[in-house]
């Protein structure tokens, strides 16, 4: 993991209208930073808006307010966006939940890995685009044989395997993955993770692993960040944060990971999180190293 | 206790262009009064093409093959279409996995539920109505039901949604109650929730329940029995503590040991080398023999029978053979976590 800070969130904050005087805070004031070649997992329930900050950092939503910084260049700003635009589009890859919606059912396996390279005119290393989408299947664990397959012909697991060679085509240097696996049997979903593993040992990309699966966050990640309702509550590397957990919402977040163990499961109690109990108004204070907790503001500071 | 359902040597075929496909291969298994049994697989194994076959709730491109269910002493196999619509609900009801595409989302929750009711109770009528459905809706765990009767799905929550489509399930007071992956769509912390919400109703109702799902972690907390199906058949079934801490099918230490848990501190996670067969056409002998470290020879040759080995645990694998060799299983003991 290098020193060198490649994707920079600053209160990214995000809105979207309801009528014309109301609209949902989504995203509201979140800011992390990655460095070069880190796994970095961001966590939390279905609406705690963690799609949102990926979506933004990829310049698929236009953020209502705060910067993303993506090698020093301030992507939400149109001019600097058009002006780096090729090298934007291309070292930046999004990888999308669900793969049956995110593939075209009209094209072949071989196209739809190929079409990022064909879209950016890039000369194949190996001859023909053919060839390179069949290099890029078999680097993740496809048989050539799928090429001139359509997606609905292939199985869940398979999908996403396409999804990851389009996205590895371009040899990325940041990838977005936004809950790659949860549709996705418990078997497959472990192929997945350490496919995503070894690749990044391999390319060294950065990688935003978006996700609910807690198990296998940890498993993956190096840094973790917990979303709730807009609000980034905490912050810490992997084996800090599921040790020591500090927010009330990781917490009830951490209990709620399934055991396999019948007899210790049934006893599992479920750490209740109530809202009202604790305010999400507050600032990101750190508490250990490289360990931060979303703090209630003091009145009096 | 009282057998609810038994089903005998069931199978089903689809009948597709390209053959047959033998979706469910000679299952057969009991369900109790009050019991709640998950079945367990990968997708494509058969599990809810196993419910929806006892729900008579097939494609027209599906059959039944051979074999027989039978509930209480009455006959599902040979139902028409009118007896089953009379059954389906008061005997048997199911919940599904995606409670967004289970709702109409052009009624309101409470409209919803009362549909339900009123087709096994006819007689009930304006403010008895309504009362059964704030009753069905308190017992799934909506808060204030008065109030948000007249709310539509969408403004409810992906736990919410389940559990109005729970309340619909039990509308007719079921004997048995089918969940088809009912936690699969849902987060973590809701998943929880709701697997007690079963666990809970079952105490009171005795509704048995089948529960489908491919992931084993939600299983030891729901849980009575544990069924584990592969291409089409139940491989191994027993008590959830005989599953979970004494497993004897290699396929069951192979679904055991890809839990994220259970690799924990772990370089790789552990998984199951291979695809899942073709059930088009099924391979000879055991169908799990080529993803299988521990396949014998025979397991190439010939299929398993299904060995004992209490009263309530079978598994069918040679390895329980007696000329087999002794393997030591590389899961079980209940030292996870």
């Amino acid at each position: 993991m290098g020193e060198e800070i490649l994707l920079d969130v600053r209160g990214l904050t995000h809105l979207f209208p309801l009528t014309k005087k109301t609209a949902v805070r989504a995203v509201d004031g979140v800011s992390f930073q990655l460095r070069r070649g880190e796994i970095f997992g961001l966590v939390g329930e279905s609406g705690s808006g963690k799609s949102t900050v990926a979506r933004c950092v990829m310049n698929i939503y236009r953020p209502s307010g705060g910067q993303v910084f993506y090698k020093g260049i301030d992507t939400c700003d149109p001019r600097a966006f058009r002006i780096n635009r090729r090298m934007l589009q291309s070292t930046r890859q999004i990888i999308f939940q669900d793969s049956s919606s995110s593939l075209n059912q009209r094209m072949k396996v071989c196209d739809i890995i190929a079409e990022p390279m064909r879209i950016q005119h890039v000369v194949p290393p190996r001859g023909s685009l053919r060839a390179e989408a069949a290099f890029q299947m078999r680097y993740v664990g496809l048989d050539a044989s799928y090429l001139d397959k359509y997606p609905p012909e292939l199985s869940g697991g398979q999908r996403q395997r396409v999804a990851i060679a389009r996205a590895l085509a371009m040899e990325p240097e940041l990838l977005v993955a936004d809950e790659p696996i949860a549709s996705l049997d418990v078997s497959i979903q472990a192929q997945i993770v350490n496919l995503f593993k070894h690749l990044q040992r391999e390319h060294g990309f950065t990688f935003l692993f978006i996700a609910h699966d807690l198990a296998m966050v940890e498993f993956l990640c190096d840094r973790v960040g917990v979303m709730y309702r807009g609000r980034l509550v905490e912050l810490a590397p992997t084996a800090e944060l599921y040790t020591n957990p500090q927010h009330p919402y990781t917490r009830a977040l951490l209990s709620a990971i399934p055991i396999p163990d019948p007899r210790r499961e049934r006893e599992r109690r479920l750490v209740p999180f109530r809202e009202e109990d604790f305010p999400l108004e507050g600032e990101l204070t750190e508490v250990g190293p490289r360990h931060f907790v979303l703090h209630e503001r003091r009145r009096d500071a | 206790m009282a057998e609810v359902l038994k089903v005998e040597n069931l199978s089903v075929s689809f009948y597709t262009p390209g053959g047959e496909v033998q979706a469910v291969r000679n299952v057969s298994f009991s369900l109790e009064r009050g019991e709640v049994l998950a079945i367990v697989g990968e997708s494509g194994c058969g599990k809810s093409v196993l419910c929806r076959s006892i729900m008579g709730l097939l494609p027209r491109t599906a059959r039944v093959k051979s074999g027989s269910i039978t509930a209480g002493d009455l006959e599902i196999t040979g139902c028409r279409e009118r007896e089953l619509c009379r059954l389906r609900g008061k005997l048997f009801s199911m919940v599904f996995q995606d409670p967004m595409t289970a709702l109409d989302p052009t009624m309101t929750i409470g409209e919803q539920i009362a549909e339900a009711v009123r087709v096994h109770r006819r007689e009930l009528t304006g403010t008895a109505l309504r009362q059964r459905v704030a009753e069905l809706m308190a017992l799934v765990g909506i808060d204030r039901p008065e109030e948000r009767m007249g709310l539509y799905p969408h403004s409810f929550s992906g736990g919410m949604r389940q559990r109005s489509v729970l309340a619909i399930a039990l509308a007719g007071d079921p004997a048995i109650l089918f969940a088809d992956e009912p936690t699969t769509a849902l987060d973590v912390t809701i998943q929880a929730q709701i697997l007690d919400l079963l666990r809970d109703i079952q105490q009171k109702l005795g509704t048995a329940t089948v529960f489908v799902t491919h992931d084993l972690g939600v299983v030891a907390r729901a849980a009575d029995r544990v069924a584990v199906m592969y291409a089409g058949k139940i491989v191994e079934t027993g008590a959830v503590e005989e599953i979970f801490y004494d497993p004897r099918h290699p396929y069951t230490w192979g679904l055991l040991r890809s839990l994220p848990a259970l690799s924990r501190g772990r370089e790789e996670l552990y998984t199951i080398p291979g695809m899942p067969p073709t059930l088009l056409n099924p391979p000879r002998g055991d169908a799990f023999a080529c993803r299988n470290p521990y396949a014998l020879a025979i397991d190439y040759e010939e299929e398993p029978p299904m060995f004992r080995i209490t009263d309530t645990h079978f598994a069918a694998t040679w390895l329980l053979d007696e000329r087999a060799p002794r393997i030591d299983p590389p899961v079980g003991g209940g030292d996870c976590g």
